[in-house]
């Protein structure tokens, strides 16, 4: 089918939006299913928190968040796990540590991957590189250019996954470092522009990769009132493939994931679950064989 | 759009939802039994006794200054000239903390690393700032205004009836408006935190790569008893 004609069929397949994340379409029909958890902004926050905290008794911690995506992953094989930065600093776990303890345990927890938070520079773009080796998941950053720091060669702009024969592509995007992080700590790290950087990757994701699904985990923030600042609901506003946009950094709690339309007219998802790892999103994608019946994109949040 | 032409799969559906981690879901045994350990490990180093307190260090014991801001910047000023001398040669005048900046009471009696983290749960670094005679006019009126016993050290401020300033010494000197100082500070309040504003006329601003907390800590562990007095050092003629 070619895409414009395409595209103008999901856009006059109306796009429903339930309230109480109820599904009303065919799924049972649909032949694959892949669902991403993710999580951001945990800043260290190994243990739950205590009963008696005022805004979060007994939430979090990283043995229940395991027992969280064991469940998930038993129900759906099919599941990728990603964080949106932020990992380190918040506990003194970090402080003793330096970040050891987060990465094993994320990659324990079988991590797919994660992009990096300003506050993953707190030991330095040196203290950074000394915890990799604890990392057995991708870092995916597209914006910061490490070409002149230790970091280089150790992250990817993007990275695709297949799950069930279904081709994820999937690329990272970071805050600008000036002004938030001292330059002593991110040293040479270049800041490249988030938009220009993902329209381009998210175009090699759909055109060369022939990617299904496209998700970009980003640290810039879910909103901002000045319109200079680059956040993710400009960005999806702006992106054309990007069918998910997990984000991180403002520590933003959600009712729910909140529906963008994006450059081409058609509505993505931007998700941010607040922080310390209290919550996981959660994204279930169905697929059915091309040719099925069901018409259009349905979104429910 | 989402199907390519050359996949077989289409997205037909998708669903975003959050979840909340809590105790519907059941703890994985393995993942406690690796944190145990560093988890027993934090716990011991943050309450292996550091120092005694010998009263409640509180922020609130005073009107112009307190023992715990007193403390605090006491600790700054003694922890952090012979780094900024080391690295510029030049001498620390003295110290503006922030009052809100204090988080926690210091109960009499036992100090430990996790007192540190409690007073100051945040990353901030110690920066020392030079300022114009000018700046440091500025400064006072903010800390006069304000109402608040922002903590200060190295500084002896009296003020008259109507707040209007009796006397001013730095460091034991009569305080010169031509000549600029040198002042520690956190680097929160240097980047316009609590509207600290004359900080942005600053001539320099020196990053000692000094957390906050760990000038605490490393106070902790050198002194035996904390006996911080609210004292002479900023008050009203009544």
């Amino acid at each position: 089918m070619d895409r414009r004609k395409f595209v103008t069929h999901t856009i006059a397949g109306s796009v429903m939006l339930s309230a109480g994340g109820v599904l009303l379409n065919s799924c049972k029909a649909s032949k694959k299913h892949l669902t991403i958890l993710h999580t951001n902004d945990v800043h260290s926050h190994i243990d739950a928190f205590p009963k008696n905290h005022a805004d979060f008794p007994g939430l979090g911690g990283l043995a229940r968040r395991a027992g969280l995506v064991q469940k998930i992953r038993k129900e759906n094989p099919n599941t990728l796990l990603l964080d949106a930065g932020d990992i380190f600093q918040g506990t003194p776990y970090f402080n003793f540590y330096g970040g050891e303890l987060e990465f094993k345990l994320m990659s324990m927890l079988q991590y797919d991957a994660a992009t990096i938070g300003n506050h993953d520079f707190d030991n330095g773009i040196d203290g950074l590189l000394a915890q990799l080796p604890y990392a057995s998941f991708d870092f995916l950053i597209a914006n910061y250019d490490f070409t002149n720091t230790v970091l280089n060669g150790y992250t990817k702009p993007y990275k695709t996954y297949i799950k069930d024969g279904i081709k994820v592509g999937i690329y990272g995007l970071g805050i600008n470092l000036a002004g938030l992080v001292t330059k002593k700590l991110y040293k040479e790290t270049e800041y490249l522009d988030p938009y220009e950087v993902a329209t381009d990757i998210e175009a090699l994701l759909k055109e060369t990769e022939k990617c299904d699904i496209i998700i970009c985990l980003s640290h810039l923030g879910y909103s901002y009132e000045n319109e200079n600042r680059p956040d993710d609901l400009k960005l999806g506003k702006r992106t054309k493939y990007t069918d998910l946009i997990i984000g991180g950094h403002t520590h933003t709690f959600l009712e729910r994931p909140t529906v963008v339309t994006n450059a081409k007219g058609r509505e993505i998802l931007v998700n941010q679950v607040g922080c310390f790892g209290v919550n996981v999103g959660r994204v279930d994608f169905y697929f059915d064989e091309a040719g099925g019946s069901a018409e259009g994109v349905t979104i429910s949040v | 759009m989402i199907a390519c032409r050359q996949s077989q799969d289409r997205l037909i559906n998708f669903e975003g939802k959050q979840l909340i981690v809590d105790s519907t879901y059941a703890v994985v045994d393995s993942i406690s039994n690796f944190i145990l350990p560093y988890h027993n490990h934090v716990e011991k180093m943050l309450d292996s006794t550091l120092a005694y307190a010998s009263l409640d260090i509180s922020k609130t014991d005073g009107i112009y200054n307190t023992t715990a801001g007193n403390l605090m910047a006491d600790i700054i000023l003694e922890q952090a000239a012979p780094i900024f001398k080391s690295r510029t040669g030049k001498d620390l005048d003295f110290v503006l903390l922030n009052h809100g900046g204090i988080r926690s009471i210091i109960s009499e009696g036992k100090v430990s690393a996790r007192t540190a983290f409690e007073v100051m749960p945040f990353e901030n670094n110690t920066v020392v700032v030079e300022l114009k005679g000018q700046s440091v006019k500025e400064m006072l009126t903010y800390l006069i205004r304000s109402k608040r016993a922002h903590p200060i050290a190295g500084i002896q401020l009296v003020l008259n009836k109507d707040d209007s300033i009796k006397s001013l010494t730095i460091q034991g000197a009569p305080f010169d408006e031509k000549k600029s100082y040198y002042v520690a500070t956190s680097d929160y309040l240097v980047s316009g935190g609590d509207d600290m504003v004359f900080f942005k006329d600053a001539l320099e601003v020196t990053d000692i790569d000094y957390k906050i907390r760990n000038a605490l800590i490393d106070y902790f562990t050198k002194v035996d008893t904390l006996a911080p007095k609210v004292d002479l050092r900023y008050y009203k003629i009544e």
